[in-house]
């Protein structure tokens, strides 16, 4: 349906769309980056912060602390993870830790489905965000807005921890060359320890914010996984900065063929990927020769 | 890609769900009465007569017990169980539907195996496919999306097994690619738009602008195209149609052409979770402020999951409710055990589960015989059988079942008598005025053996 409140709503909502997909493919791709493993329970996690905040909202009835509860419970679930699993997968074939990976992601949707059932849960926004904003004819649910601002704070977060701190410099100096990093002394096994924890908390909060715009159900994390290896493709395996811009990329794509035949909004998406993939092989900001 | 990926690990989940395989049967019933199922000398076709030459017979079930149907699966799942518990133990309900059941079927016990479809059509025809070589399943059921069900009524067509389809509410599945073997009983898209039509014409009005919102497969094309028909009589105008992959879970850029296209309804085909998640957000985008909401197909457990009351008022096409148990007494019967085994009101996948098993029950005893053929000549002699919502008759030459439609309405949370007081029955539309002739959807049966 073209037509410029059309447009201009569905270049808003693709912004939206994106910023969301932006914040989840971070967490997959600084641990991608880092550890060399590609985490297929991150989709799995994106849910499981979900639930978490959903308990802490019934129990506190604050969507505040139920943010906050929902991102420190997955900063510890990925430590745990990490130390009672996924440690012993890193010298492992690829194959290996993609089946464990799957694995764990199978037995986090499982448990959920056992505790919460199928049936799907809602966690409604702060009362501040509820409602409708409308802006010069183009109407657009009040919380969704807000929601770019609680992403680009959360991302501007990752990037000061990235790119501001010590730990920042270790873990992008282990995206480059985790041999060498290990062999300046640094222990480097304890720096996978909390990136895989920083990515699993950056699922969930991701999981959390998202809960009042799309309700939670124990499945949710399997659709949205494919979504970010797209986005993760198309940035650059490894890249922060490439998965903000694949995460925005891939919203707009989404959101604008939409305007025209939603039918063809993943085609495009993929078609984009394949694009990438063609001409670009690292990805739009991936660097080459990048282990 | 999206598909290769999802269907990897479904096929994996399934793997790591599959339960009631070793089903401990075969010990039941004494023996003497093996030679009935033999009666008449027959060649073996299928799994006959291997699958049926024991004390026990096997069914095959794929209901989606993960992704978007899951929760549709579990319920449609529990009514498939309290059917063949009520087989075998010959419960006074099952003889009321099937008057010459005794114990089991043909004196046989039911044993069965389930399967994760995941509501993915590959994953079904694998799961049954094993269930046929390794289980020499006699009986093939479970859809709760008609994609499974054309794909498992081929499967039965080619494997001369029999199907019922379970929840499928595509024309094609009785339409263009109906099969011999196959037999539904569920309500579909033709009989839901002709049912619920000229309800929407008398409370909105004629003339009236309208959108769609549609899953991308054969059910959501199809009840759609069939709404689409029936209301352009009255003078509905499509203004936009928004076709949306199964399993979505972000409509906003949909929605947000919804919004924009300045229809007056809003005809929602999703289902399942997608219903769910769609209906939510249409909220979140003041679309129902501004439209009325129609969902022609009801989904089971809908209502409790939208919350909020965002479906009073609202109008739906439904094979059941359970509050039909104080029309027809058999519903009542159905209702009260279903309730006491599993605590809470059935949903119409349960009822609809139900349903198939004892016709299918009283098929095969009215055959005397396993025998596909005969079994398949059985269903098709129209005999009118008592049913959970009255008398119904199987229709021979699209094998569908030709029943009523009920229309209901969304109550307010205010009118509600109890908390599974959702719907109210507003309309019991007989069954046969609705259907359109066998070979308008292009029904060729094909062969019986």
């Amino acid at each position: 349906m073209l037509n410029w409140t059309n447009f201009l709503s569905q270049l808003f909502n693709g912004l939206v769309l994106g910023a969301l997909l932006a914040l989840i493919s971070s967490g997959l791709t600084i641990i991608y980056g880092t550890l060399g493993l590609l985490n297929l329970a991150h989709g799995a996690m994106f849910m499981l912060g979900g639930y978490a905040g959903y308990v802490a909202y019934h129990a506190t009835n604050s969507f505040a602390l139920a943010v906050l509860a929902a991102t420190l419970f997955m900063l510890v679930f990925g430590i745990l993870l990490e130390r009672l699993v996924i440690r012993y997968f890193y010298d492992r074939p690829d194959e290996d830790q993609l089946l464990v990976t799957f694995g764990l992601s199978i037995c986090i949707v499982e448990t959920v489905r056992y505790f919460f059932s199928s049936m799907t849960k809602t966690v409604p926004p702060p009362s501040m965000f509820s409602g409708i904003t409308s802006m010069g004819g183009v109407i657009f649910p009040t919380y969704r807005l807000a929601l770019i601002g609680i992403v680009a704070v959360a991302l501007l977060a990752l990037y000061l921890i990235l790119y501001r701190t010590r730990l920042g410099l270790i873990v992008r100096a282990g995206i480059e060359d985790s041999m060498m990093v290990d062999s300046l002394g640094i222990n480097v096994y304890r720096v996978f320890m909390i990136v895989f924890g920083i990515g699993a908390m950056a699922a969930g909060f991701a999981g959390i914010v998202n809960a009042p715009v799309v309700s939670l159900s124990p499945g949710m994390g399997e659709a949205i996984l494919v979504q970010t290896f797209v986005v993760v493709v198309i940035g650059g395996v490894g890249s922060f900065p490439g998965a903000v811009l694949g995460g925005l990329i891939a919203g707009e794509i989404i959101s604008l063929t939409s305007m025209i035949n939603p039918a063809y909004s993943y085609i495009m998406l993929f078609a984009a990927m394949t694009l990438v993939l063609v001409f670009r092989p690292r990805g739009l900001l991936g660097k080459k020769g990048r282990e | 890609m999206s598909n290769r990926k999802s269907n990897t690990y479904s096929l994996e989940r399934r793997n790591f769900l599959r339960t009631g395989l070793g089903v401990a049967g075969a010990l039941a019933l004494p023996g003497g009465f093996i030679g009935r199922a033999f009666a008449a000398d027959h060649p073996s076709i299928g799994t006959y007569p291997a699958g049926s030459s024991g004390d026990s017979v096997f069914i095959g079930i794929t209901v989606p017990r993960t992704g978007s149907y899951a929760l549709q699966g579990e319920d449609e799942l529990k009514g498939y169980l309290l059917a063949i518990e009520h087989i075998n133990e010959g419960n006074p309900l099952i003889k009321k539907i099937s008057p010459k059941s005794k114990k089991g079927v043909l004196g046989k016990k039911v044993i069965y195996g389930v399967a994760d479809s995941a509501a993915k059509p590959n994953d079904a025809v694998q799961a049954q496919q094993r269930f046929i070589s390794e289980n020499k399943a006699i009986l093939m059921t479970g859809a709760t999306s008609s994609a499974v069900a054309v794909a498992l009524n081929k499967l039965a067509q080619r494997e001369k097994v029999l199907y019922v389809a379970g929840i499928s509410g595509s024309n094609d599945t009785t339409g263009k690619d109906c099969v011999r073997y196959g037999f539904r009983q569920c309500f579909y898209g033709q009989t839901a738009a002709a049912a619920l039509g000229p309800v929407l014409v008398k409370t909105f009005g004629k003339n009236k602008k309208v959108a769609y919102m549609t899953p991308d497969y054969t059910y959501g094309h199809t009840v759609t195209k069939s709404f689409q028909d029936h209301l352009a009589t009255a003078g509905w105008k499509t203004t936009t149609n928004q076709v949306s992959p199964l399993g979505s879970s972000d409509f906003s850029s949909y929605l947000l052409n919804v919004a924009n296209s300045g229809a007056d309804v809003l005809i929602n085909v999703n289902w399942g979770h997608d219903a769910v998640l769609s209906i939510q957000q249409a909220k979140q985008f003041g679309i129902l402020d501004k439209m009325k909401l129609v969902v022609p197909y009801q989904v089971p457990f809908l209502a409790p999951q939208v919350g909020g009351g965002l479906l009073a008022g609202v109008y739906a096409a439904t094979d059941f409710w359970w509050t039909l148990e104080d029309k027809y007494p058999l519903a009542k019967m159905f209702v009260q055990a279903f309730e006491k085994k599993y605590g809470y009101k059935p949903q119409w996948g349960a009822e609809n589960a139900y349903m198939e098993f004892a016709l299918w029950a009283e098929a095969v005893e009215n055959a005397g015989s396993f025998y596909p053929p005969e079994v398949i000549k059985s269903y098709e002699a129209g005999r009118k059988i008592n049913s959970l919502v009255g008398e119904v008759s199987w229709r021979a030459a699209d094998h569908q079942l030709i029943r009523p439609v009920f229309i209901v309405k969304g109550k307010k949370p205010s009118e509600m008598r109890n908390k599974e007081d959702y719907w109210q029955v507003v309309e019991t539309v007989p069954g046969l005025p609705l259907m359109q002739k066998p070979d308008a959807f292009g029904c060729k049966l094909g062969s019986y053996t």
